[in-house]
């Protein structure tokens, strides 16, 4: 500063030149700093810190993809697949790197000619996913659908075109409860594991059944793929791949046949079969129908098949087996009977029937108006007399009939692999104190003694009745084929007993019984069984005076349910088997428990013949469930247009082919069931309670 | 003197010769960042290198005192065009930098950089020695680079502004005026940038922030510098090797081939090739810092200078942007980014600088020989 004021005023020509020389090479060092410094800064850049910005570069560059591991494989106990994986061609979007959802939406469905409902479907996974979660467009392509996508992958931004494995079920409809379904995780699935794998495309845990309790172990290790992908997320060529290892299968107890015979079985009730070995408790088949496909919900089900299946009465998304309760009816009786027994009351003690009896106030009526006269234990089982039950069982007390109960396995809550079951109720004085705080009154036990009243089952557990009954072990159901499980331990009772119980359930169905409808049509094998019905309302005094009502003037959910328990053969018990036809109400012979339950054994025994049976009465039923269903949905659709304003309303021949399937849908309500049905082999005109 | 031709030792081989190779350079880069294809960048590059460079060289055939006598009329077109520029752009709405001819799209403000340069050069050219040190040294040139700034900086262009304002401050600096007043009033900018800061709205204060953390905003503001600094630091000491970038090719770099050429080639060619590409300019600085010591003439003297200086100013602001040194503002990389527009301004530099270098050997040869 000094200096230049010095020179202040003596600026000449030659000490400007002079200071421009002198600035003019400061302004050089200045620029030749700065060059040094960019130098210093990128040498900074580029060797210090050189490791981290390649590994960013290579995160940039190449982008990790899990495959799916294919999913173990579910055998029947004879080796048979219940569900396995099938190759696809499949379509998923991925929405965080979406640019115009609708447009994408749009193309997509014009390339791959989807339904509207499965466009629907497919916005609403949309909105739900939330970018991360990849929601699948279309799966089961042909090659030319998914050749056709992949060509034009540059104009669709976050459409992923993949091949891989979906789960294939062989048995359809017939094991959707059994097995339940596997589909893509849901975001709090994801946010709870953190695992990358469930956000994967193409990858599915199991979501219910068989398929979720064995997730962990039907689920393989992923393999890996990295590709060079570009900024926009294009795939410039595969790295590296590292296969993918495949879950483990598992062998279930389950007759892949008999699975499928008894859904099939079932025709268009609401129902469920059980079928258990009498050996070790071995459940050979566990059927609930009508049932969902569960290889439509592996695909992403569509809006409209799970509204259809949501507004079914005969209740298609509820395990029948499992979470269906209802009251046990006279299936009860041999148990009571083995109570009765046990607490010394002879088999030939002898009760008689007038068809009513006065308990307190309120007169209870057997079944049968006139009454049966005198009877013994085994007639009073066979004949299903109420009046029997309704003393023998003031004379020994509920508590004793409870403890009896229990012992079969009611009430009782089983460890099996499934996400949810309902136990039931076994009623006792102190049960009723302890939940309603009121005395335990004598028509209570009346009213338990012939399974109404407080009393709930479920088909598995009346299965398992049926299976202690008539080997006097304490089995317990198991699904696991070859499981290490201590021998079932005996139940108490004496083989005499046990005796007297299966005789009498013999003459139910051999005897002239209450159950001849389950007479099996197998040389050398006779069933053994007790049949029963469940009612769901009451009937008042008023309406018994003027006569009680048929079922089938009444509505559906007012039907009586019908039930069956039995085992095969009766001397030798093998095979023990559980029905329960919700709203049943022995409308229709040919569909009602005890042929059911009888076919479905029979079917262990010849299965040749009872497929050929069962074929021609599914030709009465309009086909097999997966046809029936399908024409169920089709009529579904079109309601659903209709109503919508989509399509005319139905007028003569375009609406047939739906108004068919809603009868068939109803079939129930067709009281004259036996003018479309051929008559079943081996029926014997014996009349159902 | 020598058996060669007169023309030809005085044609100015050396600098051409540097300016072929970094333009050369450049065109490589531009072929490798059309992932191995001449089309569309680099043969459009070198094509209009070529032109560019004729331009210059006829540009070198003028005296500089033609420069000198029409540089204020220059200046003034240039001013009426920006002001032409902020009307159009006022009726199209938005941000206008450019003028339509009908044949072509002009932008005054380019030409402002070394128009700048020349028109202070001027006015100190013109001011009487004895003026240097007094306050009418001073406002004259504040206005004459305050005109041009403010009308760049409401475009809005900020990168531009800051370069016609820097210029201009230059020629100021090389004029000889009192070095206090430059640290002074670099003190008081350093001072009041806080102050500054604390009046920005939240979002500008964002950006700011996000200048000096990148990493902070990777995939918003961030991304570009991110991405430039991971092309340079994975590029390492010796590059990936030609054709072999990563970051450009697959598109992670954006404006690879414009403002962010130069990390695209340090992603190919490392450490190496940037050293050797600043080692290039600062030659092509000191090439032009020694023609204005060697000029006798103010104007030419500081006009040499100061177009040096931008051209500095050019490499410096985009160098520190693409290295993460500063905000993303849109200066390209003289012969390297793709457009023509800014190696326009920048040959125009340089062929102004050949003209005072040539008009300098003349005035001093007869001295020599004299």
């Amino acid at each position: 500063m000094k200096f230049l004021t010095s020179k202040r005023k003596t600026v000449t020509e030659a000490t400007q030149s002079f200071t421009f020389t002198r600035r003019a090479m400061v302004l050089g060092g200045v620029q030749g700093a700065v060059g040094a410094m960019l130098i210093g800064r990128m040498a900074w850049i580029s060797v210090a810190e050189n490791e981290k910005y390649n590994a960013l570069s290579e995160s940039n560059r190449v982008n990790l993809t899990l495959i799916p591991p294919r999913r173990g494989w579910i055998l029947d106990r004879n080796g048979r697949a219940l569900a396995n994986n099938r190759t696809d061609f499949r379509v998923d979007l991925i929405p965080q790197r979406m640019v115009d959802a609708e447009g994408t939406i749009k193309h997509l469905a014009q390339l791959l000619s989807l339904e509207s409902d499965e466009v629907d479907r497919i916005r609403e996974e949309l909105d739900k996913s939330a970018g991360f979660r990849p929601v699948q467009v279309a799966d089961t392509l042909t090659y030319d659908q998914f050749a056709a996508v992949s060509v034009r992958l540059p104009d669709l931004p976050g459409v992923a075109p993949s091949q891989g494995f979906s789960r294939y079920y062989p048995a359809g409809a017939t094991v959707g409860h059994l097995l339940g379904y596997v589909g893509a995780a849901t975001a709090e699935e994801y946010k709870e594991r953190k695992n990358p794998l469930l956000i994967t495309p193409g990858f599915k845990v199991g979501k219910d059944g068989l398929e979720k309790a064995f997730d962990r172990h039907l689920t393989g290790k992923p393999g890996a793929k990295r590709v060079e992908v570009t900024a926009r997320g294009k795939i410039v060529r595969e790295l590296t791949t590292r296969p993918d290892t495949p879950g483990r299968t598992i062998k279930l107890t389950i007759d892949a046949g008999l699975q499928e015979f008894a859904g099939r079985r079932l025709a268009t009730q609401s129902g469920s079969v059980v079928v258990i070995d009498c050996k070790n408790g071995d459940v050979l088949a566990m059927a609930s129908m009508p049932s969902f496909d569960p290889n439509s919900f592996s695909d992403g089900i569509s809006h409209l098949e799970w509204d259809m299946l949501s507004k079914d009465d005969h209740v298609p998304l509820r395990n029948k087996t499992l979470q269906g309760l209802y009251p046990p009816g006279s299936t009860v009786k041999p148990m009571v009977a083995l109570a009765l027994l046990e607490a010394g009351v002879g088999p030939e003690e002898t009760i008689s029937c007038g068809g009513a009896i006065r308990v307190g106030n309120t007169l209870f009526h057997c079944h049968r108006r006139r009454g049966h006269g005198a009877l013994n234990m085994r007639g009073a089982i066979a004949q299903s007399c109420d009046i029997y039950f309704y003393q023998m069982a003031q004379r020994i007390g509920m508590d004793r009939i409870a403890a009896m109960a229990r012992r079969v396995g009611m009430g009782q809550r089983f460890d099996l692999p499934f996400p949810s079951q309902s136990y039931g109720t076994v009623p006792d004085p102190a049960w009723k104190e302890r939940k309603y705080n009121q005395k335990w009154q004598v028509y209570d036990t009346v009213n338990a003694t012939i399974g109404q009243g407080y009393m709930l089952i479920n088909p598995l557990q009346m299965a398992v009745m049926a299976a202690r009954l008539a080997t006097g072990r304490q089995l317990t159901p198991n699904f696991l084929f070859g499981a290490a499980r201590p021998a079932a331990p005996l139940a108490g009772t004496t083989e005499e007993h046990l005796t007297v119980i299966r005789d009498a359930m013999s003459a139910v169905v051999n005897g002239g019984g209450t159950g001849g409808a389950a007479r099996m049509n197998v040389p050398g094998v006779l069933i053994a069984g007790k049949t029963g019905t469940a009612q769901v309302r009451r009937i008042t005094m008023a309406e018994r005076a003027g006569g009680v009502r048929g079922n089938s003037s009444l509505a559906f959910k007012l039907r009586d349910h019908a039930l069956f328990q039995g085992f095969a053969p009766f001397d030798n018990p093998r095979y023990a088997v559980g029905c329960i036809i919700e709203h049943g109400g022995h409308m229709i012979r040919n569909e009602d428990a005890p042929m059911i339950a009888s076919d479905t054994l029979s079917y262990l025994f010849d299965p040749t013949k009872a497929m050929e049976k069962l074929v021609t009465l599914e030709k009465g039923w309009g086909g097999t469930p997966a046809e029936r269903q399908e024409r169920q949905m089709a009529a579904f659709r079109l309601a659903r247009a209709i109503e919508k304003g989509e399509a005319p309303p139905p007028v003569a021949d375009n609406a047939a082919n739906a108004t068919n399937a809603v009868a068939q849908n109803a079939t129930a309500s067709a009281p004259d069931d036996s003018d479309d049905a051929p008559p079943p082999p081996g029926s014997d005109g014996a009349d159902v309670p | 003197m020598s058996i060669i031709p007169h023309p030809l030792t005085q044609f100015p081989w050396r600098v051409l010769l540097l300016l072929l190779a970094i333009a050369g350079f450049g065109t490589l880069v531009l072929y490798s960042a059309a992932g191995g294809s001449i089309f569309p960048w680099a043969i459009n590059q070198g094509v209009r290198f070529c032109i560019f460079s004729g331009m210059a060289m006829a540009l070198s055939r003028i005296p500089v005192d033609i420069f000198a006598r029409f540089t204020f009329a220059a200046y003034g077109a240039l001013l009426a065009a920006l002001v032409l520029v902020e009307l159009i752009g006022g009726v199209a709405g938005g941000s206008q930098r450019w003028i339509n001819l009908g044949f072509m799209q002009l932008q005054p403000s380019e030409f402002m950089k070394p128009v700048i340069v020349l028109t202070v050069a001027r006015f100190y050219a013109m001011l009487p020695v004895g003026e240097i040190r007094r306050w009418n040294a001073i406002w004259p040139a504040l206005v004459l680079i305050g005109l041009p700034w403010s009308l760049v900086l409401v475009q809005p262009d900020l990168g531009t502004a800051t370069m016609i304002a820097a210029g201009g401050v230059t020629v100021m600096f090389l004029a000889g005026l009192p070095l206090r007043l430059f640290v002074g009033s670099g003190l008081a900018v350093a001072a009041a940038i806080p102050i500054a800061f604390s009046f920005l709205h939240d979002y500008q204060q964002k950006r700011v922030l996000i200048f000096l953390d990148p990493e902070s905003d990777p995939l918003g503001a961030g991304y570009h510098i991110s991405q430039s600094k991971i092309a340079i630091g994975s590029g390492g000491i010796w590059g990936k090797g030609f054709l072999q970038g990563t970051q450009s090719h697959l598109d992670y770099l954006p404006e690879g081939h414009t403002d962010f050429v130069f990390a695209t080639m340090a992603e190919e060619w490392g450490l190496v090739g940037g050293v050797l590409m600043i080692g290039g300019f600062l030659l092509l600085f000191r090439w032009g810092l020694r023609v204005a010591m060697r000029t006798q003439d103010k104007f030419a003297r500081m006009a040499a200078a100061g177009l040096t200086t931008t051209i500095f100013f050019y490499v410096a602001i985009n160098l520190m942007m693409v290295m993460g040194l500063a905000p993303v503002v849109g200066i390209p990389l003289p012969f390297m980014s793709y457009g023509g527009s800014s190696m326009l301004t920048v040959m125009m530099c340089i062929g102004i600088i050949m003209a005072i270098d040539r008009s300098s050997r003349r005035q001093q040869r007869p001295g020599n020989w004299a």
